[in-house]
């Protein structure tokens, strides 16, 4: 299993505290957005799009590309930030995010955005579309594999448990889900809005192989990535344990964060906290 | 009836359509022995895939498909595909564009042994009002198989309301047929009988009656709900000035919608609409007396012709 160096690390530790910083100043001049879960997901986001998906930002279209679907579609600021820090576009275009005739939507648009492979919005289309895409890769013979990015809420909603099913009755080992399980939702805690525990058992139960990590450790986020083209006869699912807002004070683990936009000096306060440049 | 059933005729087809199609695979969700898919899956194992009691998922997986380059035809009950994963087909077919195609078997009240809850009376309103689905009612087997080539070449969504029944027949196979374009089947000049699906055998019935009585009237058939033949529409109402909408399915939302929208908004014309009186019905003991129960009898559309032709000369006794 390759291992990553330690500027590989502090590379992507930086990508990460970026795309933070990104998805903040995005949601803050669009006045909308969901900044809670857009900070919890920002190693593994880091991890994927700088470590994981072979891309080619030039062929947005290649056949042969890795697929990631945001099934958190809410969560687009950061896919956004990934996407422009990845070069699909620039971060000029990303300005006119929200405005009427800007190819960014509120949730991913595969037909407006470039390298957004599925769109998404309302929640639970992840895992049986990635299974579809799974399934489809192997009748093609493609070696592209399928990545999927699940909130925790997310899942308490039945079609996510009828396409994990399905992935586990083709055996779709090209096929991994991440969870970015940071424990809060709009309404208040998962715990207390709808338990999933026991959750790993859970997967396992559906036929899954399961890999729990600490998800803001990107080290442990690339090497269950990496280690899951060694699995050849399920599933995986990697949960990665996360903090909703993370990274600002203020927004972590508060479920008033989930869809909140930051005023001018609650962004000024989160930049500095994370190190970042205030741009605006 | 000895016909062969819409079910079977598209069965078979779908089956002979993937041997010269390999970009087409299906899926069904534990019904393919009812929707008859079961033709393709024997057929071709590999390009079949069973997901189980879960439309949702089935659309979902099939949307997957599409996006990996296969053009998926899903099979399953219409009644909960155009319910229970609407939602599915509104974002991951619709939104998303992705290239899938809906067999939606057992439609309308054709599965008249299981009743209300297997009867899909408001699919048509529910797909039509989506931006981007492709609306298509075959009126018999055989057209319902020659939909089969044409259906999956057209790029995008489309929903194909399949009975579960034999219909009486209409389409002569060969016959040309385009999305999109309605058919003449019977010129007239006093009125135009407009139908659908299983309609448009029993507006044939229809017209006959009417001409015994002196009436000459006009059959089309609007097998594409969406986008419809504004132009065919348009003609028969200047043409012959009054028309009778029919369709097994809801008064709400249907062919007749359609037809009303069009003419209120183009051409107002005096329109009647035969269609299931937005209730809920009840089991049969076979589909012909259900239907006439259900107010979809050839009584009920002579008498709507007969009604609108008094709308459309008010003043004649």
């Amino acid at each position: 299993m390759p291992t990553l160096n330690a500027e590989a690390i502090t590379m992507l530790e930086g990508l990460a505290r970026n795309l933070r910083g990104d998805s903040l100043r995005l949601i803050a001049r669009r006045g909308a957005g969901h900044p809670g879960g857009a900070l919890s997901a920002a190693e593994i986001m880091a991890v994927l799009y700088f470590h994981t998906l072979r891309l080619d930002p030039t062929r947005p279209d290649w056949e042969e590309r890795d697929r990631f679907i945001l099934s958190k579609g809410h969560a687009s600021a950061v896919l956004y930030a990934a996407l422009a820090r990845r070069g699909f576009f620039s971060f000029a275009e990303l300005e006119r995010w929200g405005e009427i005739d800007c190819p960014h939507q509120g949730h991913p648009d595969r037909l407006k955005t470039p390298g957004v492979d599925m769109s998404s919005g309302l929640l639970g289309h992840g895992i049986a579309v990635g299974a579809g895409l799974a399934l489809a890769a192997r009748l093609k013979n493609l070696r592209y594999r399928t990545y999927v990015l699940l909130g925790d809420g997310e899942i308490q909603g039945g079609i996510i448990w009828e396409g994990a099913m399905t992935a586990a009755k083709y055996r779709l080992s090209n096929l991994t889900a991440i969870l970015d399980y940071n424990n809060v939702q709009l309404d208040g805690p998962v715990f207390e809005v709808m338990p999933l525990e026991p959750l790993a058992d859970k997967w396992r139960a559906c036929g899954w192989y399961v890999i729990e990590i600490n998800g803001h450790a990107v080290r442990e986020i690339a090497e269950a990535l990496d280690s899951v083209t060694q699995i050849h006869d399920r599933p995986t699912i990697v949960i990665a344990h996360t903090t909703k807002g993370k990274g600002v004070s203020f927004m972590e683990d508060r479920s008033q964060w989930h869809g909140n936009v930051p005023n001018a000096a609650q962004l000024a306060q989160a930049l500095a906290e994370l190190g970042e440049v205030n741009h605006d | 009836m000895t016909e062969l059933s819409m079910r079977e005729a598209y069965g078979q087809a779908l089956a002979a359509y993937g041997a010269l199609n390999p970009r087409v695979v299906a899926l069904d969700v534990d019904t393919s022995a009812s929707t008859l898919s079961s033709f393709f899956a024997a057929r071709f194992p590999g390009r079949f895939f069973n997901i189980g009691i879960a439309e949702p998922c089935m659309v979902d997986v099939a949307a997957g498909l599409a996006l990996g380059g296969f053009v998926p035809f899903i099979n399953g009950f219409a009644s909960i595909l155009s319910l229970r994963a609407l939602e599915q087909i509104r974002s991951c077919l619709c939104y998303a564009r992705t290239n899938v195609k809906i067999a939606a078997s057992y439609a309308g009240i054709s599965d008249f042994k299981d009743g209300a809850t297997h009867y899909s009376i408001s699919d048509l309103a529910n797909l039509r009002a989506l931006p981007g689905m492709t609306v298509i009612v075959p009126a018999d087997a055989a057209e319902a198989a020659a939909w089969v080539p044409l259906v999956a070449e057209l790029e995008g969504p489309v929903y194909l309301r399949i009975s579960r029944a034999a219909t009486l027949p209409v389409y002569e196979p060969g016959t040309a047929l385009e999305i999109g374009k309605g058919r003449l089947l019977r010129p007239g000049s006093d009125l135009t009988l407009v139908a659908t699906g299983a309609m448009v055998g029993r507006c044939a019935l229809a017209a006959e009656q009417l001409a015994a009585a002196g009436i000459d009237a006009r059959l089309l058939e609007i097998h594409t709900l969406k986008p419809l033949d504004r132009e065919l529409l348009l003609n028969a109402a200047t043409e012959t000035g009054a028309l009778v909408t029919a369709e097994e399915h809801n008064i709400i939302g249907g062919l007749g919608s359609a037809v009303a929208e069009l003419l209120a908004e183009t051409r107002p014309t005096p329109i009647e609409r035969i269609g299931i009186r937005d209730r809920f019905c009840p089991t049969g003991c076979d589909l012909d007396t259900l239907m006439d129960a259900c107010g979809l009898s050839i009584a009920e559309i002579v008498s709507a012709a007969q009604h609108v032709l008094r709308r459309k000369h008010p003043h004649t006794p």
